[in-house]
């Protein structure tokens, strides 16, 4: 067992690049796999593992169109014959499932996995293969390409999805229309510096298998050091936006477009634009909102702290407390992923179509980090000592929950929110190092 | 504040400790009472190490007296810190009342035990995982086997959290200057 307490360099020539690059993806596909025996599995997989990209080469190699991340279920590992002893040492929550999990994630209701699409609820996918491209239409190349490669090994497709950007193509965002991908931890050893407001680099332990993490300690790896050494879990989620139901719910509760913005800002803790309360507490300041330098410069202790600006029950106050929380080192995940489903003008009527986000989190430990912020943060009802209430967008909702907006001299309490989400899919992923995919195509982990 | 304060209430509480099987992340969920959320924590003391675990309420003591808010993110009424002997063997008792659901908060509270060495208490403790500090599941699993349910639980003034207790004394406090004033 390691227990060294200095931080070790990342080992960038065997980490997938998809938690340490940010790609310039336009477009996406998701396939989830099943193998039907391990020999076309592996046969599969050592054709593919020569087109994931290392975390060096994505980040030497930008001119690139397409960018492929392999992950493996906890059955999937067996599938492509792991043997039961190193399987057992994989922590509980991943060997269980998602779908296993549900109740200890507050995916209840509309939200339970009986609901679930494109087999996620069963024991079938044992593979995603996520590919990030430039465009549409080079994912389209990739898809079909894949399509023949899969034919060929005899490997079932369970389900897939494919993701766009939606417009305007200027700013990342999502249905809703709120900016996106303004806060992620920066990981340390990449040299990245935070921008101002952010959080100090976080240990890559916290995100990587065998590196020192926010403990202090490199924790022991979950089993054979060649399979789980440089890997990460992922953590998968899609989450349909009911768009049409939002705007309605924004008019019911603002009579000018003003105040309807209002309300969408206070739900988020920041205007559309991106610019956060805190800071813009009365009006929307769009260039606040893409100014990298100032769009995450504020606490809530200080600047905030009976929530004012930014309610405590907000999105993205519950999802980071900032300084208002405790231990947040040790509950930070890199988020990735991207929109699903045709874009809906404003003003046009919900066509019905499913739209909305799906997305991956990726940490080294799912039942501290992930679990913990959907069973906390998103659905503890008592969160922070609110009364009764959910993340507004995440959260599952049955139009039981409230959503108070503190204002002086009375607060206002938006009751009965609806779901403006709701989960139609999820799964527990390992996402290996390149040596492990090598290890696991080799069937080096075979007995005997 | 919804009122319940005010009429006394008590809680039978089944076997099991809950009334259905809620799973927490990791383990059964226990309810919220009139006496809010809390454990009772009960194990055997290494032998000879009973003063070793005595020596440390000292140590607590001091810390708090130190760092008055060091606690504060657990959100505690009470906690109280028991030895026994029964059939020679001394036994601990750690108890807690809180107004948070402990399996939500658990590594916070490790955590926090860790930087008040609080956690070292527990070293002398039969069968406390050695590896404690980089097992967090083994720590966490340590405290689920030996706690013991509640069986009932009674409040005078139910489901009142401490920030709402301490709230009304920090009015009453300021009314009552406030009239000083007025005199």
């Amino acid at each position: 067992m390691t227990t060294a307490t200095d931080a070790k360099p990342l080992e960038l020539d065997d980490l997938q690049h998809f938690l340490l690059t940010r790609t310039p993806a336009m477009a996406a596909r998701y396939e989830f796999l099943r193998f039907p025996d391990a020999a076309r599995g592996r046969a599969w997989l050592s054709v593919l593992l020569e087109k994931v990209g290392s975390a060096h080469a994505v980040g030497d190699q930008a001119l690139d169109a397409r960018w492929v991340t392999l992950a493996f279920t906890w059955n999937g590992l067996r599938a492509l014959g792991v043997p039961e002893a190193a399987l057992a040492h994989f922590p509980a929550e991943f060997r269980q499932g998602m779908a296993a999990r549900a109740e200890v994630l507050g995916l209840t209701g509309h939200n339970a996995p009986e609901h679930w699409k494109g087999g996620l609820a069963g024991d079938d996918v044992h593979a995603i293969v996520i590919l990030f491209a430039r465009d549409a239409a080079e994912r389209d190349r990739c898809k079909a390409e894949h399509a023949t490669h899969v034919a060929a090994q005899g490997i079932e497709v369970v389900s897939d999805l494919d993701l766009e950007a939606i417009p305007p193509f200027d700013h990342a965002h999502e249905h809703f229309g709120y900016r996106d991908r303004i806060s992620q931890p920066v990981i340390a050893g990449t040299g990245v510096v935070p921008t101002p407001g952010s959080d100090a680099p976080i240990q890559a332990g916290e995100f990587f298998l065998g590196y020192l993490d926010e403990s202090g300690q490199v924790p022991p790896l979950p089993g054979p050091e060649a399979l789980t050494r440089n890997g990460s879990y992922l953590a998968y989620l899609r989450m349909e936006e009911h768009v049409g139901r939002f705007r309605e719910f924004l008019a019911a509760h603002g009579k000018t477009p003003e105040e309807q913005e209002l309300v969408a800002a206070k739900l988020m803790g920041r205007w559309r634009s991106g610019a956060p309360l805190t800071l813009a507490p009365t009006q929307d300041d769009p260039a606040l909102g893409k100014d990298k330098e100032r769009n995450n410069a504020f606490d809530y202790g200080t600047m905030d702290p009976h929530g004012y600006g930014c309610p405590v029950g907000s999105h993205i106050r519950r999802m980071n407390p900032r300084d208002t929380g405790e231990n947040l080192t040790r509950r930070r995940m890199v988020r990735r992923g991207g929109t699903y489903g045709p874009h809906l003008p404003e003003g046009q009527p919900d066509d019905g179509t499913e739209r909305g986000l799906a997305a991956f989190v990726g940490c080294a430990s799912l039942v501290r980090q992930f679990e913990f912020a959907m069973n906390v943060w998103v659905n503890d009802p008592r969160f922070s000592e609110l009364e009764n209430e959910r993340d507004p967008f995440v959260g599952t909702h049955d139009g039981t929950f409230d959503f108070v907006i503190p204002k002086r001299p009375i607060r206002r309490k938006l009751t009965g929110l609806p779901a403006f989400t709701t989960i139609r899919g999820g799964a527990y992923f390992f996402l290996p190092g390149l040596g492990a995919l090598r290890a696991l195509a080799a069937n080096a982990f075979a007995q005997g | 504040m919804s009122g319940e304060w005010k009429s006394p209430a008590a809680m039978a509480i089944p076997k099991e400790g809950y009334f259905e099987l809620k799973q927490g992340r990791y383990g059964p969920l226990y309810p919220r009472s009139p006496a809010n959320h809390g454990f009772t924590i009960i194990a055997p003391v290494k032998p000879g190490h009973e003063e070793k675990v005595r020596a440390y309420g000292k140590t607590i003591e001091d810390a708090i007296k130190g760092t008055p808010d060091a606690l504060a993110v657990l959100q505690l009424h009470y906690l109280r810190w028991v030895l026994f002997e029964l059939g020679g063997v001394t036994y601990f008792m750690y108890q807690g009342i809180f107004d948070t659901d402990f399996d939500k908060y658990t590594e916070d509270a490790v955590a926090l035990f860790n930087s008040l060495g609080v956690t070292t208490v527990f070293e002398n403790l039969v069968g406390f995982p050695e590896d404690w500090k980089t097992n967090a599941p083994a720590f966490i699993d340590f405290v689920r086997k030996h706690q013991r349910p509640s069986f009932l639980e009674y409040a005078e003034y139910p489901y009142a959290t401490a920030k709402e207790v301490k709230s009304a004394l920090a009015l009453k406090d300021a009314f009552g200057k406030m009239l000083d004033e007025m005199q």
